[in-house]
């Protein structure tokens, strides 16, 4: 039914395998540091926030959810109680879903107390035009009327297309066009790691990520 | 795929697709605005040749959640009337720019013709043509039995009534079986085709026989508008053989559940207290006739319909 509906991580697999041909990837986080960059996090949102009260975690699939999780899990051991979190899938709410190929949905999950009144963070693995927060942000228009919505990301890459920034940032990666951010996580990818390449001339006709 | 004109069509991963969608689409109805933008200043006709409530109604209520404009046609009180034929009708349609075109006709094989002529550029959704087919009802009832059941993988299901005349036991004996299913067919002999050596699935004439062993019994109306001969002696005779009354429905195992396409002959094919059990689940079938109508038209409407884009899925979808 949907001829070209990729699964992400398939996706970035071929991804890293055509690039490997031209450029090892090169490690720019370890497990390590992301796991001290999620405990930063953590730390700030509740810092910003004065306590986990009004926090809903919202992760943005797929690597985004698993952030979520961890920064969750985190929150939970500093304040002994857990946060609400969930996913939020944007795919129908991005601004080229008529320039490509119909896309699967990924799993959209509102913690059941909603998220009218209270501080929604975003969670996503990169951030780099912008366009997939716009997208989350109409998406989170449509649930509800949150007090105030942050945005915490692993990277920023840089290269916005929208003035969009993040409130919480794992690692500010100065990055060309040319060049691939690719993150992994364990429940994904089998290790934690950020990874960067040069994009093989031959796969990036047109692509922008 | 571009166009649901056939279940057989689909394969184990296209139909998974689809009720997985399905089940995404099925959490707007939770949603204080049950509204998606997926497929924005898309147009969306409903050909129907011929009457229907509640697939017309489920999708256009489906179309109108994915923000997509809908047209409704029907033939009665169109040109049709006046003898326009179905080129002249698809042609018109293609004039005014649909996207896609849902059709239902009294004729099988009506939108298999609308798919492949040329006359259209649009995607074809078959809503039921003839005695052929109904995929998406046949969809709408595996995500309703995989929403009780589980996976479909081994389970067996008991569609018990007019095969004959039906396109919803057509449709749905494929896709039950290319979901792994165990499909048996209950009918008197004068209702079931004179040949089933193609269909996968086996066949009774005894009800009484498979209940037992039924994961879900699907019951078929009788219809009687394409019934221009005698089928069976009696409708009471074919309530007493083929209906499903609170008797019946006592040997199915505890968990089993009953299913009908509508609209329901109530004392015919089914009681009426079996009808309105907690074993039915006749009327979430039409909500979740709404959500698998989301996901068949996002899925078929939402992307490019350039195919030039189609050879650059590598695409990173970060922000």
């Amino acid at each position: 039914m949907s001829p070209a509906s990729v699964p992400e991580p398939a996706a970035r697999e071929a991804e890293n395998s055509a690039s490997a041909v031209k450029a090892v990837p090169r490690t720019v986080l370890d497990a390590s540091d992301i796991s001290r960059a999620l405990t930063r996090i953590a730390h700030e949102i509740l810092e910003r926030n004065r306590g986990a009260d009004p926090v809903v975690l919202l992760g943005i699939p797929t690597r985004g959810v698993g952030l979520a999780t961890r920064i969750s899990e985190r929150i939970a051991a500093v304040e002994g109680r857990s946060v609400p979190t969930g996913s939020l899938d944007v795919t129908m709410y991005r601004d080229d879903i008529g320039l490509k190929p119909a896309r699967a949905l990924e799993h959209t999950d509102i913690p059941s107390g909603g998220i009218d009144g209270k501080v929604v963070v975003l969670i996503d693995d990169v951030l780099f035009s912008g366009r997939t927060i716009r997208a989350a942000l109409d998406a989170i228009g449509d649930i509800g009327r949150p007090k105030a919505v942050q945005l915490a990301v692993l990277v920023d890459r840089g290269h916005r297309e929208l003035p969009i920034r993040a409130d919480y940032v794992g690692k500010n990666l100065p990055t060309s066009l040319v060049e691939r951010v690719t993150v992994h996580l364990t429940e994904y990818d089998g290790a934690d790691a950020v990874l960067i390449a040069d994009k093989t001339v031959a796969d990036k006709t047109g692509a922008s990520a | 795929m571009r166009h649901l004109l056939s279940a057989g069509d689909l394969s184990r991963d296209d139909a998974n697709l689809i009720l997985d969608t399905a089940e995404e689409m099925r959490s707007l109805a939770d949603r204080p605005i049950k509204k998606l933008p997926a497929l924005r200043g898309r147009t969306v006709v409903n050909l129907f040749f011929e009457d229907s409530t509640r697939t017309r109604i489920s999708f256009e209520a489906a179309a109108k959640r994915l923000s997509a404009d809908v047209i409704n046609f029907s033939a009665k009180g169109s040109s049709v009337s006046k003898g326009e034929s179905l080129k002249d009708t698809a042609l018109t349609l293609q004039a005014m720019g649909a996207d896609g075109v849902v059709c239902r006709h009294g004729s099988s094989g009506a939108p298999h013709l609308l798919a492949t002529s040329g006359w259209l550029n649009g995607s074809v959704v078959n809503a039921g043509d003839g005695t052929h087919e109904h995929p998406t009802q046949a969809l709408l009832d595996a995500f309703t039995m995989r929403r009780h059941l589980g996976s479909l993988d081994g389970r067996r299901i008991t569609i018990v009534g007019d095969v004959l005349h039906s396109r919803v036991a057509r449709s749905n004996v494929l896709l039950l079986s290319t979901l792994g299913a165990e499909v048996t067919v209950v009918a008197p002999p004068t209702l079931l085709p004179v040949d089933m050596t193609n269909w996968p699935c086996a066949t009774s004439y005894d009800l009484d026989g498979s209940l037992a062993k039924s994961d879900a019994v699907m019951m078929l109306r009788v219809q009687r508008e394409r019934m221009n001969d005698a089928f069976f002696p009696s409708a009471r005779e074919y309530t007493r053989r083929y209906g499903l009354d609170v008797h019946r429905m006592a040997q199915l195992p505890d968990e089993a559940i009953v299913l009908h396409p509508g609209p329901m002959n109530r004392g015919m094919e089914i009681s009426a207290d079996v009808a309105d059990s907690n074993r039915s689940v006749i009327v979430e079938q039409v909500t979740n006739g709404v959500a698998i109508r989301m996901a068949v038209l996002y899925l078929l409407l939402s992307g490019s319909t350039d195919s030039s884009t189609d050879t650059n899925p590598t695409e990173e979808p970060t922000a």
